[in-house]
């Protein structure tokens, strides 16, 4: 009974996603007042038919109903609780569903705190986040619905893949989810102001927010889900440059360029047709990476859910959503004028550089994604594009773009003079230098300029702020006055670049990593790094739904022992497939990382890594996010402030 | 600042940053390339040695043998397409989806003696999911003929061995492993 509600809302979130595309639509260009106001109370119903869907499939899962085909192919009844809720989005069809839901909370979001847009610029937002949605609830509907009953029941489930049963999964996909689906606010920003042809400032700072909110969630998305391959697949790396991370950072590219192109057009009226462009593409990118990596067309190591035969279905969708907005783009374009005037050297120039330097980033990025694919299409051949190719190009257009980032936001708008602007940095610039030689004596060149740039980001920030406060130069509590008054934007961007620094240092870190591989019998021992890893004992474990195989490893360093380590390995009877379970240590400084591979002879296998800094990547990722959050929470970003005197009654939340 | 100004500094930084881009990207191409090849065609043509590749094809069964050399984990086995088998040494921990019979991509370099030596080995990720690659491979070899269904499930082909791939390619379509 339950399945089939759940069904039913889908097939209702059909019909409403098609009615919350055509009334608003329709209604905002005959300027019929009654058609648009009914766009918010189509977009709640979409969301709630959606949410029931859900809730719906979340129950199935949980009291494993085998009926359900869904349930059946992923779930088992062994398996606890939480990974029977998580294991709802762990498949195709439930992320499909998961995505279409957090659309809909989009169209919802815009629907709650969207009370003090322009109402025919709501109406048409509204109704082009339907219009997408409408396509993708179809294709749940039709292509992947998980509601699909099988008769007779079978007794047990087949089980999900071992690797995905993991808390750090439980959170990762509905994050990275939100912020690949979140930039579907800006896209209908995008196409509702060409729709209108009119973009000014007034609609720069109602994108802002919403595409600062996705930003964190998919910054947060992507460290959890590099901090997940890390711990879980036992590599001992934390990116791959696999299809499937690229499809996370391409639009994360944009993105952040967007974030920054939507100041130009707030604070100037300038970069307006780019700032639209870039709303269109970072969109395009997130639709593409999801369904291109999870109908399978780019091959990749990490996909566990893809099905070539929906391809088809979703690349005619694609090309509909990405195509018509791209014609739309090309037939308003002309229309709009730019305005907004600026010299090179100024805080429009350097975010201007900032966009230039993400994009061809962004483009190399796809280049090397989709190489592979136009090579087998045009020549035939089968080629795989590794990370040589992406370290080799990334990391010189990185460098000066990391060069540019402490410099941008001391300069002022409109016509900067570099010097002055540099001199407010000499002690960061001095810091970055000294950091960089310390670190040359013992690294390569490269890993040594990567500690100097996340150097000079971190000062960098840090001395933006003090410069604004004017620390030590006047008195304290003056200075303290100061900071309460500056903007909280001003914060969050310089924690989000101090994020950046840190994730740099991280993975400058990393790079100096050491690791050895070695078997050893219980009792003996080896070195790494100036410790002593000794393996004490190996034995067998029960799980709920495994077999674990735990090796017990004693670190010691001069003679004291560090810590305990139990890496183990864990055999899932019902899917007959194995996991490794790290061990990791970590003093926030360095990781000690212990994976258990095969038994030989009674000598256990064991990979060893020390791994200098590599939390700070994550912890860089989760600072990035939370600068996001501190200028989110700005009073000038706050979504329709400041607003007209007509819907002065609603508060945003 | 005229506006013709303006826009010929941000023509010049555009060209730039993308023409160094596209230097970069073409300069790492070829070397940043892994062209993916078969047993098959390594039997035919040797490659330029130091030349890093993938090697992908189906786990021999019965090939796998696991030693130690000193305390250093050593795995040999051979990669088969049906046509023609290569032997593999790898050091290291296997993935934990490795196993005989089934897909496996391996990145690494032609050895002197015609055996490949690999750095990282990729197994396929879950049960319903094949590698392209090895999906390839069953088509070259008339495993699977895409037209009449989906791909055979991993129980059907994962226990074969080259000799049995040899057989099915008479044409006989019966049922295998289980």
């Amino acid at each position: 009974m339950i399945p089939e509600l759940g069904h039913f809302a889908l097939a209702l979130a059909v019909v409403f996603a098609t009615a919350q595309a055509v009334l608003p639509l329709w209604g905002a260009a005959r300027g019929d007042a009654r058609l648009m106001a009914a766009a918010p109370a189509l977009a709640l119903g979409q969301l709630l038919a959606l949410a029931t869907a859900f809730a719906a499939l979340i129950w199935s899962n949980v009291v494993s109903d085998f009926s359900v085909l869904n349930v059946v192919q992923n779930s088992q009844s062994l398996k606890p609780l939480l990974f029977k809720i998580t294991g709802t989005w762990g498949n195709h069809e439930g992320s499909i569903l998961l995505w279409c839901l957090i659309l809909s909370l989009c169209g919802g979001a815009v629907a709650a705190f969207g009370g003090g847009l322009p109402s025919a610029l709501r109406a048409r937002v509204i109704g082009v986040l339907g219009a997408t949605s409408a396509g993708f609830v179809l294709f749940a509907l039709t292509e992947s619905n998980p509601f699909l009953r099988v008769w007779p029941p079978p007794m047990e489930g087949q089980g999900m893949n071992p690797l995905l049963e993991d808390p750090g999964l439980a959170i990762h996909p509905p994050i990275l989810y939100a912020g690949y689906v979140g930039f579907a606010i800006p896209f209908a920003f995008a196409v509702a102001a060409l729709l209108e042809g009119r973009i000014d400032a007034a609609w720069g700072r109602w994108v802002r927010p919403w595409t600062l909110a996705s930003w964190c969630f998919l910054t947060g998305g992507i460290a959890l889900g590099s901090w997940w391959a890390y711990y879980d697949l036992g590599w001992g790396g934390y990116w791959f440059w696999d299809p499937t991370e690229n499809a996370s950072l391409l639009p994360w590219l944009t993105g952040t360029a967007l974030l920054h192109s939507a100041i130009v057009v707030e604070k100037r009226e300038a970069l307006k047709l780019w700032t639209v462009l870039l709303a269109i593409a970072t969109f395009s990118l997130s639709l593409s990476g999801t369904f291109m990596v999870r109908s399978g067309i780019l091959n990749s190591v990490h996909s566990f859910a893809n099905d070539p035969a929906r391809g088809v279905f979703i690349l005619a969708l694609l090309a509909l959503v990405i195509g018509s907005a791209l014609l739309l783009f090309a037939l308003r374009a002309p229309v709009m004028t730019a305005t907004g005037l600026f010299a090179p050297l100024s805080r429009e120039g350097a975010l201007v550089l900032n966009n230039i330097l993400l994009c061809s980033i962004a483009a190399v990025v796809f280049t090397g994604t989709t190489y592979p694919l136009f090579a087998e299409l045009l020549a035939g051949a089968k080629i795989s594009v590794g990370a040589p190719f992406f370290n080799a190009t990334v990391l010189p257009l990185a460098l000066p773009l990391f060069a540019a980032m402490s410099v941008g936001p001391v300069l002022s708008w409109k016509r900067a003079v570099l010097g002055p602007a540099l001199l407010r940095l000499w002690w960061a610039a001095l810091a970055a230098l000294a950091v960089g030689l310390i670190s040359s004596l013992h690294a390569r060149l490269l890993p040594a300029l990567a500690f100097a740039a996340a150097a000079w980001l971190v000062f960098g920030a840090a001395a933006e702020i003090i410069e604004r406060v004017r620390l030590f130069r006047i008195p304290l509590a003056d200075s303290l006055v100061r900071a309460r008054s500056l903007p909280r934007a001003v914060f969050g961007s310089a924690i989000a670049h101090a994020g950046m620094g840190v994730t740099i240092a991280g993975i400058a870190g990393m790079s100096l990593a050491v690791h050895t591989i070695v078997a050893l019998h219980p009792g003996q021992s080896t070195e790494l790094a100036g410790y002593r890893w000794t393996l004490t004992d190996i034995h067998d474990a029960q799980g709920p739904n495994y077999v674990a195989r735990v090796a017990t490893i004693l670190v010691s360093r001069d003679g004291r022992p560090v810590v305990t380590m139990t890496p183990s390995r864990r055999s899932y009877p019902l899917q007959q497939q194995s996991t490794t379970d790290t061990a990791i240590h970590t003093n926030l400084l360095f990781d000690l990382y212990a994976v258990l591979g095969e038994e030989r002879d009674g000598a256990a296998v064991l990979r060893l890594h020390v791994n200098p800094l590599a939390p700070w990547i994550w912890l860089g990722g989760l600072v990035m996010a939370l600068g996001g959050g501190v200028s989110l929470s700005d009073r000038r970003l706050r979504v329709g402030a400041p607003r007209r005197a007509p819907a002065a009654g609603l508060k945003p939340a | 600042m005229t506006r013709k100004r303006r826009r010929l500094w941000i023509v010049l930084a555009c060209g730039l940053s993308l023409g160094v881009a596209a230097t970069l990207s073409l300069l790492a191409l070829s070397p940043g390339m892994e062209l993916f090849v078969l047993p098959a065609d390594l039997a035919q043509r040797t490659p330029t040695p130091g030349r890093v590749f993938r090697l992908g094809g189906l786990v021999q069964a019965g090939s796998v043998q696991k030693t130690l050399i000193g305390r250093e984990p050593a795995v040999s086995f051979r990669v088969t397409d049906g046509k023609a088998s290569i032997p593999v040494t790898y050091v290291g921990i296997l993935p934990d989806l490795f196993r005989e019979g089934q897909g496996v991509v391996t990145l690494g370099e032609v050895q002197p003696d015609g055996s490949f030596r690999a750095s990282e080995v990729l197994a396929k990720h879950d049960e319903t999911y094949m590698p392209k690659d090895v999906a390839e491979a069953l088509k070259r070899n008339g495993l699977w003929n895409p037209a009449a269904g989906p791909p055979p499930p991993a129980s059907t082909w994962n226990t074969l061995n080259a000799r049995q791939l040899d057989t099915k390619q008479t044409g006989q379509t019966g049922k295998a492993g289980g």
